[in-house]
């Protein structure tokens, strides 16, 4: 599937192993106003700004009807507004309800299809990857060059196939699954790679899980993450505002579905996981690969043979205030965030709620949808209600707590039990500690104060 | 861009893996202009210094013979993480000019390209090596040789790395990769205009119609 998405956009071959790729969809957001700046003061134009979109995701306030209060931040705000409206490209800006997570109203407005490339100057574009895109994050300098040329000087990646075969037990989702499947590989066990997740327990995921998936490539190294196109996607993309019709829908459709790996297609690298052995799973670290099952304890540093990973963890270990050795559902949180990129869609709010429903937070805890339509559909099913009843705040769309940039931090020592996709020192504000794990296990933790298996909650 | 051809300069060994930008650069600091003088200030900032904006001693880069270092060798992984290429702006903001590495975070990777500072690869053990080398003899000095391919390690072994032609080529030249790229025009418009025919669906419909 990679090698069929890349060959059709290769528009020239460079020296070396490079190639010139072509981009179908540009995403940009607040973050990426600098390289739109740049780019107006060379005196070049936007070559295609009907393939590119923008949105505020980064620096907004999620506080309802808060205005973003530094003005650094909020000048990066509007001048998004204002290059856009300038170059004339579509702006899901502050008031627009369509406005979200760039990672989440790409596909939710149709942009994110099958069999195209799409890049964004943000490393979780592999989410877009979950429709059988070619999607990756990029830096401020290509942002630039996209925007002048729509194209890429690029390096063909290696391929790994991860294959996660069998049924999830109760209480286990998308979350556990990539959480397992970094734990496997490592932090780095992909980097240089582009992934593609396979298996029947991928291919029994909705279009929120895929994206849940493919969102957290990065934290396992790859820049992108992919699923092979089947009738669940074709079902999420029929219809939505900016996805191909009529006799374009037809067209799209026949190419997409010869769009899978073929049999025997040969990949760099295979990985195998069982459904069946994840459980519901949470980090001790300060890396995405420190996750461990739920059931499990702090891991010891002394119990790891190589100096450096010793090292890691015992800086780790200090940076959380854990003991190795403490039973994971001994650890008390003191705040709760459910959003983010990766866990902020319809399906992530649902799953929290049934775990709420009927409970109280006894802890801080926050939900943010991933987008204002988001935000509106959640409430049209009644699941604010869920959520305020039982204590929680229900904010507006945005990156919020996951990222450490818009005022909504965490404050030092606090202990967070997180959806969103980096436990990093400082990520959630200095000092402050996070803990990631899915929708429904940081619901769990909100209602009971500590690290708990949601399945002893009757998930 | 400055072009990079061969750099004599002190190392400054890391030895943690998975070093994630978040760490080279905290998020707070992404909405200042990079050309503002403190930038230097933000690399590492909160291992760096402490509450108070002190030097924590303990911080390697903090300590004398580290504090001129160029030459930054660092373990598996390095530059993981966030794309944000501040992180690439706030090491050449300090004076960095080259990562070795065994490893590095691929977006990270790609930013220090386009911005004069060479990415070197090489094996795990060349890399423990010269760390080791480094924390034996503090401020001990490396040479980083592109057009040679090589490094030449404190204890004077020369050890060859792979570039991509066409990325030493433009770190060489300094070379500005818009201007390059859009010298594919006529390339370019053809294939634009074949993409537009063949895979129509792939533009999507202006909003609103």
């Amino acid at each position: 599937m990679f090698e069929k998405i890349w060959a059709r956009h290769v528009v020239a071959e460079g020296p070396g192993e490079h190639v010139l790729l072509y981009v179908d969809r540009h995403l940009l957001h607040e973050g990426t106003t600098a390289a739109l700046g740049r780019l107006a003061r060379s005196g070049r134009l936007v070559r295609r700004p009907d393939l590119s979109f923008a949105t505020a995701d980064h620096y907004v306030s999620t506080s309802p009807g808060s205005p973003t209060a530094d003005p650094e931040a909020r000048a990066m705000v509007e001048g998004l507004g204002r290059y856009t409206a300038e170059q004339r490209i579509l702006h899901f800006g502050v008031g627009d309800p369509r406005r979200g997570i760039v990672h989440v109203i790409g596909p939710e407005q149709g942009l994110t299809v099958p069999g195209i490339t799409l890049v964004c100057g943000d490393s979780h574009t592999a989410t877009h990857g979950a429709f059988g895109a070619l999607a990756f994050g990029i830096g401020s300098s290509e942002v630039e060059h996209v925007l002048a040329t729509q194209t890429l000087w690029q390096k063909k990646p290696s391929t790994m196939r991860i294959s996660v075969d069998g049924a999830l037990g109760p209480g286990v989702n998308a979350k556990d699954v990539i959480l397992a499947i970094i734990a496997k590989i490592g932090a780095g066990g992909g980097v240089r790679h582009a992934i593609e997740y396979a298996g029947s327990t991928i291919r029994a995921m909705s279009m929120d899980e895929r994206m849940t998936v493919c969102n957290m490539s990065i934290e396992a190294g790859a820049r992108a993450g992919m699923i092979a196109p089947d009738e669940t996607t074709f079902a999420y993309v029929e219809g939505r505002p900016l996805a191909p019709r009529g006799e374009a829908w037809r067209q799209a459709l026949a190419e997409w579905k010869a769009l899978p790996s073929d049999a025997g297609a040969r990949f760099d690298r295979e990985v195998q996981l069982a459904a069946g052995e994840i459980a519901p799973t949470v980090t001790w670290g300060t890396s995405p690969q420190d996750a461990l099952p739920i059931t499990g304890r702090v891991p010891d540093p002394a119990s790891v043979a190589d100096p450096g990973r010793r090292e890691s963890m015992t800086r780790a270990l200090a940076y959380m205030g854990l003991s190795a050795g403490t039973p994971l559902s001994d650890i008390a949180v003191d705040r709760v965030f459910i959003g983010s990129c990766t866990n902020s869609r319809l399906d992530d709010l649902r799953a929290a709620a049934r775990i709420v429903k009927g409970r109280r937070a006894v802890v801080p805890a926050w939900i943010v949808p991933g987008s204002g339509l988001i935000k509106r559909a959640a409430e049209a099913e009644g699941l604010d209600r869920v959520f305020v009843d039982a204590g929680f705040e229900w904010r507006d769309a945005g990156c919020s707590m996951c990222v450490g940039m818009n005022g909504d931090l965490a404050v030092a020592g606090e202990r967070v039990a997180s959806t969103s996709n980096r436990n990093f020192e400082g990520r959630q504000g200095k000092g402050a500690r996070t803990h990631l794990m899915s929708p429904a296990m940081a619901a769990a933790a909100a209602v009971t104060g500590r690290l708990t298996d949601v399945r002893s909650l009757g998930a | 861009m400055e072009p990079f051809t061969r750099l004599t300069a002190a190392g400054l060994p890391i030895d943690l893996p998975n070093v994630d930008t978040d760490r080279v650069i905290p998020a707070r600091f992404l909405r200042k202009d990079r050309g503002v003088p403190e930038y230097s200030r933000f690399l590492f900032h909160d291992v760096r210094f402490g509450a108070d904006g002190a030097e924590r001693p303990e911080f390697i880069l903090n300590q004398p013979p580290y504090r001129g270092a160029r030459i930054v060798v660092a373990a598996e992984n390095f530059g993981c993480g966030s794309s944000r290429e501040a992180a690439v702006w706030a090491l050449a903001a300090y004076g960095f000019r080259s990562v070795i590495a065994p490893s590095l975070g691929d977006i990270f990777h790609q930013n220090c390209f386009k911005n004069g500072l060479l990415p070197v690869i090489l094996p795990a053990g060349v890399v423990e090596d010269l760390r080791r080398q480094l924390h034996a003899r503090p401020g001990a000095t490396l040479t980083v040789d592109l057009e040679t391919q090589t490094v030449t390690a404190p204890d004077d072994a020369q050890h060859r790395f792979d570039v991509d032609a066409f990325r030493k080529e433009m770190l060489l030249s300094g070379r500005d990769e818009i201007g390059l790229t859009l010298g594919f025009e006529a390339q370019l418009g053809e294939f634009e205009a074949r993409h537009a025919r063949e895979m129509a669906w792939a533009i999507p419909p202006r909003a609103g119609t």
